[in-house]
This record gives structure tokens, C-alpha cells and sequence, in this order.
């Protein structure tokens, strides 16, 4: 059965799948805001944290460092695993029911 | 140590032509596939994700990035990798807000979305002015730093430094548009990506392999200081600031933004961000060890006395680990580095002086396929002489601020309307308007206010805003602004549109 545009909209499938876009990208968001804002937040409050050693000379802050960018590089992964996985076959029948299959 | 630099060596010479042979046949073949708007600006939307995802990390990574914060990590130490971790948040950012629905919402430039199911000619207006003063920010920036480089690495006087990028990169723009500005992007972000792997292994080799030595020599040089976080973040304000310019300033890029039009689809925009938060993630991860091993094995005294900013610290090393023919390499890289940058800020200019003031702001739309390229390729002109003239202009004088600024004006004006005008129902021309113009505005007064300018060029007393960034106030400004002006002012036709929207935001119905 062919739906039309305003139905598809109407349809709690499309509203649906807008929330859901929106809350993955949401708590992605706030995750990544925790890990660079947290990050520069405790460079500024607890310098002798990231002072502290991990090996000779190596300090806590320069592994926290590559783990913002190892940890940012994840989220992004995350996200365009999600995408793949359940967005996209979801916009697939969507729109196949709009040109009526 | 000795040092070449400054004198143009055969290595260097035969490198720099090397590449802008190789740049200009590039250009040559696309120049050929250029025929159509959609060919001059979007590359007739045919890049692979992969290809895609190297052009945007070209884009980004810029001789500022590449030499400067190896100077930075070289001399200050901690600090530099701070810096680092800032320039890569804003991708993930990219992804998560705006990436798919720019994709399926726009055509040429970030103001077909903004003004999608807004009043054509205000919102176009006021997009392309908060693109354009982002943009001549930047290559401002970009083109000090190139004269400066260029006559450092190769002696060549400013003048002619700068008008040779200038002229190069015309060519690139103005024969092969999108197409040819894409290829160069990416063998750039090639070379760059090689280069810099190259000197991290050279430099880890004098250390077992082992990141642990080379900090312990660092440490062992100039005290453990070195290692830990020193003067940077000392405000916490200021600091998350600046992380907020530079993170949310990339979602409001003109040129970046203009990179997602020329994959074919949402899901190629998606793998491509993944592709360049990759790239340039590790990026960031390695320049911190080319900067602490200049450290180590060059010398904070020697890198300084070549560049007071240690902006030579990479090719220092560089030529003490590789010899001339290495620094030749490098230094024939971060050349291609700051003719790529310029060249995807020229073209983004050209984009809205052309696609939003002309086509859209005068011609109301009707314009001829072959009238608009016509008026591109002026535009590029334009805007190239322009970058130029600004270049010389500002010779010698302290731009470094000028990025920040770029980054404050983008996240302040040109993302609040972009996020708005995709997630809200009740945004409208006015709410746009009112969202660009106060956080352009805005951001640039606070920067003139603040100790950047106030006090550090100005040589007033105290500053009048106390933050060196302005966009923790700016960029919530803009949104304010943008959310009452479209509260109070109502415009029933740009809700009634929003369905429309709805449908090629979420599901690319319609979609370019």
C-alpha cells in the first residue's frame, strides 16, 4: 500500500526513528562533552593528577591526552556503526512505503 | 646544528616543484570535467567516502597545525598537546549535529540549509556575510603564516612568497574547481599524513622505539615540567572558551561544510567524517612526539633562534635526522599544506559571494548554469586577489589570534542558525538573521575588548571582556538571539515548510 508524504510523517515509525537519532546523538554528544570538557576542567583544577608518573617520566596527563583523542575517534565509530546498523534500514522502509511497494 | 633552512636547497627546490607539477596536472585532467555548477562546486557529487575523508582532514590540517603545534610541544612541552586534543573534539561534534541532515538538506553552500524553508534573499545575506568574515579570518591568518613560513624555509622575500601561493592556488580554483581543489586536498593530506609518520619514526628510532625514552631525555633536558600541564590552562573559563570555539567553530566552517555536498549521499557523509576524525585524530596523536623530540635532539635554544614562535622545530628535525633531501620533503609539504587551505577557503568564498549574494540574493534564484560559473570563476578572482592584498597588508603583524577569531565567528554565528534552522519548528528568517548577525558581531567586539587585542595590541592598561575567547558568552548569544527574534516575529509559511524539511533531513527525500 502506497502512504503518503503526510502519513509517513504522521506515522509514530518516522517519529520514531527522528527521536531516536536525536537521543543517540544526544548522549554521544554528552559523552564527548564529559571526555574534552572533563579533561580541561581537571588540567584546571587538579594539575597534580595529571602530574602524577606512569613510567619514568611519562605523566598521567600525557596518556589522558591520547585517550581524548582515541576516546573521540570511538564515539564517531559508534555513531556510524549505529547509523549502519538500525537508521538506515529504517529510511529504507520508509521510503519504500512512500513510493509503494 | 647547521642548518639549510632559509636558502633553498636543490632537495627543497626539486620537492616543491615536484608536487606543484604533480598539483597542476591534477588540476589540468579536472579542468577538463568541469563544465556544470555542480562540477565547480560539488565535484558533480562523485567523491568516495575515503577520498572524501582525506579532503576534509586536508582542509583541516593546516600549516598552523602541523608546524605550530610541533613548536608548541617543542617549547612549551604539556601544553602543546592540550592544544592538540582541541583541534580534533569538533569532529565527533560534526557527526553527532549536522553532518547528514547538511548533507541532504543543502546544495552548495551552508546557507542552502539555513535559508531551505526561510525568505531567500535576508537569510542568504546574512549567511554569506557570517561565512565570508569566517573565511577572510582565516586565509588572513593563513596567508601571514605563509609569507612568514615560506621566506624562513625558502628566503624567499614575503611579497613574492605570498603572491606566489596566491597564484598557484588561483589555478587550482579557478580551471578545476571542486574536482581539482578535492585532489589537491587529498595528495596534501597524503604527503602530510607520510611526512609526519616519517619523522615520528625517525625520531622514536633514536629512542628504542619507545615514547617512555624519549620523554625521560625531555625530561632529563629541561626538568619534568616539561611533561606536566604548565601556564596554558590557567583560567578555567578562558580555557573551556577556546574548547568551545574550536569545537563547535568546525561545525560552522564554510569550507568544511562545503566538503559534504560532494559525496553522493547521508550514509558517504557519515563514513567520511569517520575517515577524517581518523586521519586527523592520528595526526594529533603524532605531531606531539615530532615536537618533543625537536626538543630533545635539536634544542629549545637552536629552534628558537631560527623562529622566536618555534615554528621551525619540525623541519629542524627534520634535517638533522633525515638530512637536507628530508628537509627539502618536509618543508615542500608544509607548502602544499598552505596552498591546500587556502585554496578550499577560496573556493568556499567564491561559493557564497556567487551562489548566495548572486544567484540567490540578486538573481532570485534564475540564473543560467553557464551565467553562475561564469560569476564563480569572477568570484574566485576575487576573493583570491583579495586574500593577497590582506596578506600583504597585514605583513609583520601578530595574526595568530585571527584563527581564534575565525573559530569564534563560526561557532557564535554560522552554527546556532545552521543547528536551528535543522531542529526547530518555530525558527524563522528573522531568528536567522538575528542569530548571525549577534554572534558575528558579538564576537568580534569581545575579541577587540578582550587582552588578545585590548591589551596585548593595543597596550591599554586592562582589557574591557577578561576572556581571550569570546565564545562561552558569544555563541550562547547567538542562539538567544535566533530563539527570541523567532519567538517573537511570527512566519507561518517557514513552519508549514518544516514537514519538508522533516522529510529530506531524516530520510534524504529530495536530496541533491
Amino acid at each position: 500500500m502506497k502512504s503518503t508524504v503526510r502519513e509517513v510523517l504522521d506515522s509514530a515509525e518516522f517519529q520514531n526513528l527522528v527521536m531516536r537519532r536525536w537521543r543517540v546523538s544526544m548522549v554521544l554528544s554528552t559523552l564527548l562533552f564529559v571526555l574534552y570538557y572533563g579533561y580541561i576542567l581537571l588540567i584546571a583544577m587538579d594539575r597534580d593528577l595529571l602530574s602524577r608518573r606512569v613510567g619514568p617520566a611519562t605523566t598521567v596527563g600525557i596518556v589522558v591526552a591520547g585517550a581524548v583523542i582515541v576516546g573521540a575517534w570511538i564515539l564517531t565509530a559508534i555513531y556510524v556503526v549505529w547509523a549502519n546498523r538500525h537508521y538506515d534500514p529504517d529510511v529504507a522502509r520508509l521510503r519504500a512505503r512512500m513510493q509503494g511497494d | 646544528m647547521q642548518t639549510t633552512l632559509g636558502s633553498p636547497t636543490q632537495s627543497a627546490i626539486l620537492w616543491f616543484l615536484a608536487i606543484v607539477v604533480l598539483t597542476l596536472v591534477v588540476t589540468y585532467l579536472a579542468a577538463r570535467r568541469t563544465r556544470s555548477t555542480s562540477d565547480y562546486y560539488a565535484a558533480s557529487r562523485s567523491v568516495s567516502p575515503l577520498q572524501n575523508g582525506l579532503a576534509l582532514a586536508g582542509d583541516y590540517m593546516s600549516a598552523a597545525s602541523f608546524l605550530g603545534i610541533a613548536g608548541l610541544v617543542a617549547l612549551r612541552g604539556y601544553d602543546g598537546m592540550i592544544y592538540a586534543t582541541g583541534w580534533l573534539v569538533g569532529w565527533p561534534a560534526l557527526m553527532f549535529l549536522i553532518a547528514e541532515p547538511l548533507r541532504n538538506l543543502g546544495k552548495y553552500t551552508f546557507a542552502d540549509v539555513v535559508a531551505f524553508r526561510l525568505r531567500q534573499v535576508p537569510v542568504r545575506i546574512a549567511a554569506a556575510f557570517g561565512g565570508i568574515l569566517t573565511l577572510l579570518f582565516y586565509v588572513l591568518a593563513q596567508m601571514v603564516g605563509a609569507g612568514n613560513l615560506i621566506t624562513l624555509m625558502f628566503g624567499v622575500p614575503y611579497e613574492w612568497a605570498v603572491i606566489s601561493v596566491g597564484a598557484v592556488m588561483l589555478a587550482y580554483v579557478l580551471f578545476g574547481g571542486m574536482i581539482a581543489t578535492t585532489w589537491v586536498q587529498i595528495i596534501k593530506a597524503i604527503l602530510l599524513l607520510f611526512g609526519v609518520t616519517v619523522l615520528t619514526v625517525l625520531v622514536l628510532s633514536r629512542f628504542d622505539f619507545s615514547p617512555g625514552e624519549l620523554y625521560a631525555a625531555v625530561a632529563a633536558r629541561y626538568g619534568q615540567a616539561a611533561l606536566e600541564p604548565g601556564g596554558l590552562v590557567r583560567d578555567p573559563i578562558d580555557a573551556v572558551s577556546l574548547g568551545i570555539a574550536l569545537m563547535f567553530g568546525l561545525l560552522g566552517l564554510p569550507h568544511i561544510l562545503m566538503r559534504f555536498y560532494t559525496v553522493p549521499d547521508a550514509r558517504a557523509a557519515r563514513t567520511s567524517v569517520l575517515y577524517a576524525t581518523g586521519f586527523i585524530g592520528y595526526f594529533y596523536l603524532i605531531i606531539p612526539i615530532v615536537g618533543f623530540g625537536a626538543a630533545a635532539l635539536v634544542g629549545r635554544d637552536v629552534i628558537t633562534s631560527v623562529d622566536p614562535g618555534g615554528n621551525m622545530a619540525a623541519p629542524l628535525v627534520a634535517e638533522l635526522l633525515g638530512g637536507t633531501p628530508f628537509l627539502g620533503f618536509i618543508a615542500a609539504v608544509a607548502f602544499a599544506t598552505i596552498l591546500a587551505v587556502v585554496a578550499g577557503l577560496t573556493l568556499a568564498g567564491a561559493s557564497a559571494l556567487s551562489h548566495d549574494i548572486f544567484t540567490h540574493a540578486i538573481r532570485k534564484g534564475h540564473a543560467s548554469d553557464h551565467e553562475q560559473i561564469r560569476v564563480a570563476r569572477a568570484a574566485t578572482v576575487a576573493f583570491g586577489v583579495l586574500a593577497v592584498m590582506l596578506g600583504i597588508l597585514f605583513k609583520g603583524q601578530n595574526v595568530a589570534f585571527m584563527v581564534g577569531l575565525a573559530f569564534a565567528v563560526a561557532a557564535s554565528a554560522n552554527f546556532p542558525a545552521l543547528l536551528l534552522s535543522i531542529v526547530w519548528r518555530r525558527f524563522n528568517t528573522a531568528g536567522a538573521v538575528c542569530a548571525i548577525v549577534t554572534g558575528a558581531v558579538l564576537s568580534v567586539v569581545l575579541i577587540v575588548l578582550s587582552p588578545t587585542i585590548w591589551v596585548d595590541l593595543l597596550h591599554n592598561p586592562t582589557p574591557l571582556f577578561p576572556l581571550r575567547n569570546p565564545a562561552i558568552v558569544s555563541m550562547p548569544a547567538g542562539f538567544l538571539a535566533g530563539i527570541i527574534a523567532s519567538l517573537v516575529v511570527s512566519e507561518p509559511d517557514a513552519e508549514a515548510r518544516f514537514h519538508d524539511e522533516k522529510l529530506r533531513t531524516y530520510l534524504g527525500v529530495g536530496a541533491e
